[in-house]
C-alpha cells in the first residue's frame, strides 16, 4: 500500500489522470444547429417525455438540466452571453418575473403562443408563457365540514375556523403568490388581516408539504387546508376511498387562485428559432395533454380539453388577473407573512 | 507515566525543521511554507463571493428580518445546535467508550454497526421519522385507535426537541468514528495507568481518558455541529425555522441573493469564532501518544449493566439505522416498477466515481494541509488552513453559487482570450467538467478530512520526527516511511467520510454537473421536490448502500 502512495514520486503521473479524466467530461464545444439547451426546474419525469415528443415531431434535440430556480437564474447570470442555455422553464410565474426583471430573458413574437396562451397568463412583452395551470384551492374532510360553510380564501380566517385549518408552510411559493395576489386585490393592511386569522386558526403547526396538509385532513388533525389540486389527485389515485373533497373559492369574486409553470427563451440564446418551435410545440394541444397526464395540472390552452380525473372536479372560475402581479408582489408576501407570524 | 502524555507548551519544542532542512533544500521548504495559504486562496474565492455581498446592502430587509423572523431563528438555531451538540457528543462518546473497551453482548456487531448511520442522509431519517411518529403516521394512528382519543398529549416531532434528535442520530457517527479512533489506540491502556493511580475506573475515564481523547472528540463535534449549521434538508421537512431556512427564504421568496449571502456570511463569522476559540484552548495543551496500543483485554460487563449497555446501543442503531432502510426497502418494493430503468446503474456509478475521485483529492489536500501546519505552527498558516475548513458550514446551496460565479467568470475570461488571439468563438469550456465539480466538493469538504488527520497527526510525537531527522530521513521518505503508516487509519477515516458526504452532496452536484450526467443524489432530488418520497426510496437506498461498502472496508480495517 506504502508503495503506490500519492507521496512517492507518482504525483505526476496522478496528477495527470486527473486532469485527463477531468477534460473527459468536458462539455462539448460547439453545439449542431438542431440541438437547443433547457435550463429547467421542472423535474425531469415531469418534462423529459416532452421533450422525446418535440424531438420526434422536429428533428431537434433537447439538452437539458434541473436544478432549483434560484440556483439556475444565478447559473444565467453568471454565464452571461455565453450561456448555452436556449430556454428556461420554471414552475411558478414568480421566478419568471423575477428572471425578466434580471433581463435574462428574450421577449419572443409569436402568433402560436398567442393564439395558445391566454393574456393573463403570460408576460405582457413576450418574456415568458405559462404553460401549466396549477389552481391552489380548498379541501375539506368531507365527514365534518359541508361544502355550504365554504367562500373564500378570506372566510378562512373567520373565527369559526379556529383549531380546524391546516397550512403549508409560508415559504413555499404557492402560498407566497396566493397572498401576493390577496394584496394586489383586497390592499396589504386587509391582507395582514386575513394571514393572521389564518395562522390564530391554525389546528398545528405549518406543514412542510401538500400531501402531507392533506394526509392530515384526512386523519382528522384538521378541516381544511389550501393545495395545489394535482396534489389532492395524487393522493385520491392512491387512496380512493380518503374523506376528501375539493372546494372551489371566490367563485363569485376573483376565482380560484392559479399560477403557472412557464418557460421562456433566453437572452442570449444562440438558437432563437428552435426555442420558439419548443414554446409552441408546448402550448399545443399534443403536449398540453402530456402535460394533464404527466402531473394533472391545469392545460394553459384553454381550447384543450381535459378529461379524469380532472373533469370529476368540476369546473371553476381560475382568477383572470393577469399573474404578473404575484412576482411582483411576491416579496411584499413575504415580508406580510412574516409579520403574521405565518411560519 | 509524564512521558506518555505531557503538556508542553508549543513554543517549548525545539523546532524539528532545522535538522530537517539540511537536506530537504529550502526550495521545498518555502513550498510548503507557501502551500495553506495556495489552498486557503482556492477555497476563499467563494466565501469571498458570499462576503462580497456587503457591498450590496439591503436596509430595507434587514429591517424586516430584525423585526420580525431573525431574533426567534436565532434562538432556534442556538437551541438547536446545543441540542445537537450536547446529543452527538453523549451518544457517540458513550458508544466508542463501550464498544473499543468493553465487553458485552453483541459488542462486536455494534462495534462496527453503530457506524452504519453515517450512510444515511440526515434528510432521509427525517422523512422517515416523520412519516412514522407523526399525527397521521401508523404509531400515533394505532395509538389513536386503542386509547380512542384525540391524543393532542402526544409529543409533536414537528418540534426543536423532534428536530434535535434527528439530527443527532444522523450525525453522532462522526463523533463516533473519531472518539473511538481515540479509545482504540490509547483508551484501555490509560484507564489501566489512571487506575494504578489510585482513581476509580468512573474517575479515571473522566479525568484521564476523556480529556486526552479531546481533540477527536472536539473534531467529531465540530463536523456534527458544521452539518447542523448547514442543513436545509431536515429542517425543511420539519419547517422548523433556522438561519438556514432564512437564508433560502431571502433568496428564493425575496429574490435578495445579497441578503442571504450576508447572512449565510454571518454563518461564516459564527463557526470561525468557534473554530478559533476552540483552537486557543487546545493550544494550552500538547497531546502525544506514539506507542502502538497493545491488543489489550476487554472488561466484562455482567447483569443489568451489559442489558443496559446492549439495550441502549440497539436502541440507537434502531432508530438510526435500521427504521429507516426497512422503510425505504418497503417503499423500494412498492416503487420497483417505476424506479428502476437502464440508467440506474449510469447514476450509481456516477456517484461512486465522483465520491471516490473527490475522497482521493481532499484527502491529498488535508494531509499535505496538516504536514504544511506542522512544519510552520505559525499563526497566520493556522489561521489561512481554519479558513480553508470553514467551507463545511455554509448552507451547500450558498456555497454553489459562491463556486459558480468565478468559474463562470474565469470560464468566460478563457473564452474572450481565446477569441482574441485565434478568432474562434468556443463558449464555455471549464463549466461541466469533471475538475470543477472536484474542486467545489474539496471546498466544501475539506474540513471532513482535514479534523480526523489533524488530530492523528498529534500523535506522532516531535521526538520521532527528530529520530527521523537524526537517521537522515526527511522530506518525502520521511512522509513515506513514518507518518503514513501511522495515519494509515486517519486517512482512511477522512477518505470514508469524504466518500459518503459527497455520495449524499445535492446542490454543488446539481449546478456544476455536467448535462446529461445524473448521480444518485439529483435523482434524489428530482424525486423528492414533487412530495414523491415514496419513489425516492430505491435511489435512497442505493445510495445507502453504495455509501456502506467504503464503511464496511474501514471497519475490517480499524478491528484488525
Amino acid at each position: 500500500m506504502s508503495r503506490s502512495f500519492i507521496f512517492s514520486g507518482h504525483f505526476g503521473r496522478w496528477c495527470t489522470s486527473f486532469l485527463l479524466i477531468g477534460f473527459l467530461f468536458a462539455a462539448p464545444i460547439s453545439s449542431q444547429a438542431e440541438e437547443i439547451v433547457v435550463y429547467s426546474s421542472r423535474i425531469e419525469q415531469l418534462i423529459k417525455p416532452l421533450f422525446d415528443a418535440f424531438t420526434k415531431e422536429t428533428g431537434i434535440t433537447v439538452k437539458f438540466t434541473t436544478d432549483k430556480e434560484g440556483a439556475l437564474l444565478t447559473r444565467l447570470l453568471a454565464e452571461g452571453k455565453r450561456t448555452p442555455a436556449d430556454v428556461l422553464i420554471t414552475v411558478d410565474a414568480g421566478n419568471l418575473w423575477e428572471a425578466a426583471r434580471n433581463r435574462l430573458l428574450k421577449p419572443v413574437t409569436s402568433p402560436v403562443l398567442e393564439a395558445n396562451i391566454p393574456e393573463n397568463l403570460r408576460d405582457p412583452q413576450g418574456q415568458w408563457f405559462g404553460l401549466t395551470v396549477r389552481a391552489r384551492t380548498i379541501v375539506y374532510n368531507t365527514q365534518k365540514v359541508k361544502p355550504e360553510e365554504l367562500s373564500t380564501y378570506a372566510d378562512l380566517a373567520d373565527p369559526k375556523w379556529k383549531h380546524r385549518l391546516c397550512l403549508r408552510t409560508s415559504k413555499k411559493v404557492y402560498n407566497q403568490s396566493l397572498v401576493a395576489m390577496m394584496i394586489a386585490e383586497l390592499g396589504e393592511a386587509e391582507t395582514e388581516r386575513i394571514v393572521k386569522g389564518w395562522v390564530n386558526n391554525l389546528a398545528t403547526d405549518p406543514i412542510a408539504d401538500d400531501s402531507l396538509a392533506l394526509e392530515f385532513v384526512a386523519a382528522g388533525r384538521c378541516d381544511v387546508t389550501l393545495v395545489n389540486t394535482y396534489y389532492y389527485g395524487r393522493l385520491m389515485r392512491e387512496n380512493p376511498t380518503l374523506p376528501l373533497a375539493i372546494f372551489w373559492p371566490n367563485q363569485a369574486t376573483t376565482g380560484v387562485h392559479v399560477n403557472v409553470s412557464g418557460a421562456s427563451v433566453t437572452r442570449y440564446s444562440k438558437h432563437e428559432t428552435a426555442a420558439v418551435r419548443l414554446l409552441e410545440f408546448l402550448s399545443s394541444e399534443q403536449a398540453q395533454k402530456l402535460f394533464v397526464e404527466l402531473n394533472m395540472e391545469y392545460p394553459a390552452n384553454p381550447q384543450v380539453k381535459y378529461g379524469e380525473p380532472l373533469s370529476n372536479w368540476g369546473s371553476f372560475k381560475g382568477d383572470p388577473r393577469s399573474i404578473v402581479k404575484a412576482g411582483e408582489l411576491q416579496s411584499d408576501a413575504v415580508r406580510l407573512m412574516d409579520r403574521a407570524g405565518y411560519r | 507515566m509524564k512521558n506518555n502524555f505531557s503538556s508542553v507548551n508549543p513554543a517549548a519544542i525545539p523546532d524539528v525543521q532545522q535538522h530537517s532542512s539540511y537536506e530537504a533544500g529550502s526550495g521545498i521548504r518555502r513550498a510548503w511554507r507557501v502551500f495553506p495559504f495556495l489552498v486557503a486562496g482556492v477555497v476563499l474565492v467563494p466565501v469571498c463571493v458570499v462576503f462580497a455581498s456587503f457591498l450590496s446592502p439591503d436596509d430595507e430587509i434587514w429591517q424586516h428580518l430584525i423585526s420580525t423572523t431573525l431574533p426567534n431563528l436565532l434562538t432556534n438555531t442556538l437551541w438547536l445546535s446545543l441540542g445537537v451538540i450536547a446529543g452527538t457528543s453523549l451518544l457517540g462518546v458513550s458508544l466508542a467508550w463501550f464498544t473499543s473497551v468493553y465487553r458485552f453482548p453483541g459488542y462486536r456487531f455494534f462495534s462496527w454497526a453503530l457506524f452504519l448511520p453515517l450512510a444515511i442522509p440526515a434528510y432521509v431519517i427525517a422523512f422517515v421519522a416523520l412519516g412514522m411518529f407523526d399525527y397521521t403516521g401508523p404509531v400515533q394512528t394505532s395509538l389513536r385507535h386503542w386509547f380512542n382519543s384525540d391524543l393532542l398529549w402526544f409529543p409533536d416531532i414537528r418540534s426543536g426537541p423532534g428536530v434535535a434528535i434527528i439530527m443527532t442520530l444522523a450525525f453522532y457517527p462522526y463523533v463516533y468514528l473519531l472518539s473511538r479512533d481515540a479509545f482504540l489506540t490509547q483508551g484501555k491502556r490509560l484507564l489501566e495507568v489512571a487506575q494504578s493511580l489510585g482513581f476509580t475506573r468512573r474517575q479515571g475515564f473522566f479525568r484521564v481518558v476523556l480529556p486526552m481523547a479531546r481533540p477527536w472528540i472536539v473534531a467529531g463535534i465540530m463536523l456534527a455541529l458544521m452539518e447542523t449549521l448547514a442543513d436545509f434538508g431536515t429542517v425543511s421537512i420539519f419547517n422548523y425555522d433556522t438561519f438556514t431556512t432564512a437564508i433560502y427564504k431571502t433568496w428564493f421568496g425575496m429574490f435578495s441573493l445579497s441578503t442571504a449571502s450576508q447572512l449565510a456570511s454571518l454563518l461564516i463569522l459564527i463557526v470561525l469564532v468557534i473554530i478559533v476559540t476552540e483552537q486557543r484552548f487546545r493550544l494550552r495543551m500538547r497531546f502525544s501518544e506514539n506507542r502502538k496500543s497493545a491488543r489489550v483485554e476487554r472488561i466484562p460487563l455482567t447483569g443489568w449493566q451489559a442489558m443496559a449497555v446492549t439495550s441502549f446501543a440497539g436502541t440507537v442503531l434502531f432508530f438510526a439505522f435500521v427504521l429507516p432502510v426497512v422503510q425505504l426497502s418497503i417503499w423500494a418494493m412498492d416503487a420497483l416498477t417505476i424506479g428502476l430503468d437502464q440508467r440506474y446503474l449510469e447514476f450509481a456509478w456516477h456517484s461512486v466515481l465522483l465520491s471516490v475521485l473527490a475522497a482521493l483529492i481532499t484527502c491529498l489536500v488535508a494531509a499535505m494541509l496538516a504536514y504544511a501546519a506542522r512544519l510552520h505552527s505559525d499563526g497566520y498558516t493556522r489561521f489561512a488552513i481554519r479558513l480553508s475548513t470553514v467551507g463545511y458550514a455554509l448552507p451547500g446551496a450558498v456555497l454553489a453559487v459562491g463556486i459558480f460565479i468565478p468559474m463562470a467568470w474565469l470560464d468566460n475570461l478563457l473564452s474572450d482570450w481565446i477569441e482574441v488571439i485565434s478568432g474562434v468563438e468556443t463558449g464555455l469550456l471549464i463549466q461541466g467538467t469533471l475538475t470543477v465539480m472536484l474542486v467545489a466538493y474539496m471546498t466544501r469538504f475539506l474540513a471532513v478530512s482535514y479534523f480526523p488527520l489533524e488530530s492523528a497527526l498529534q500523535r506522532v510525537t516531535r521526538s520521532i520526527d527528530e529520530a527521523a531527522a537524526g537517521f537522515g530521513i526527511t522530506g518525502w521518505s520521511m512522509l513515506r516511511t513514518i507518518y503514513f503508516p501511522m495515519l494509515k487509519r486517519s486517512l482512511f477515516t477522512a477518505a470514508t467520510l469524504v466518500f459518503v458526504d459527497v455520495m449524499k452532496e445535492m446542490p454543488i452536484t446539481l449546478m456544476t454537473r455536467p448535462f446529461d450526467w445524473d448521480t444518485l443524489a439529483v435523482r434524489i432530488f428530482s424525486l423528492t421536490s414533487e412530495g414523491q418520497w415514496e419513489q425516492a426510496a430505491l435511489p435512497a437506498l442505493t445510495l445507502i448502500l453504495a455509501g456502506l461498502i467504503p464503511i464496511i472496508l474501514l471497519v475490517r480495517h480499524s478491528e484488525t
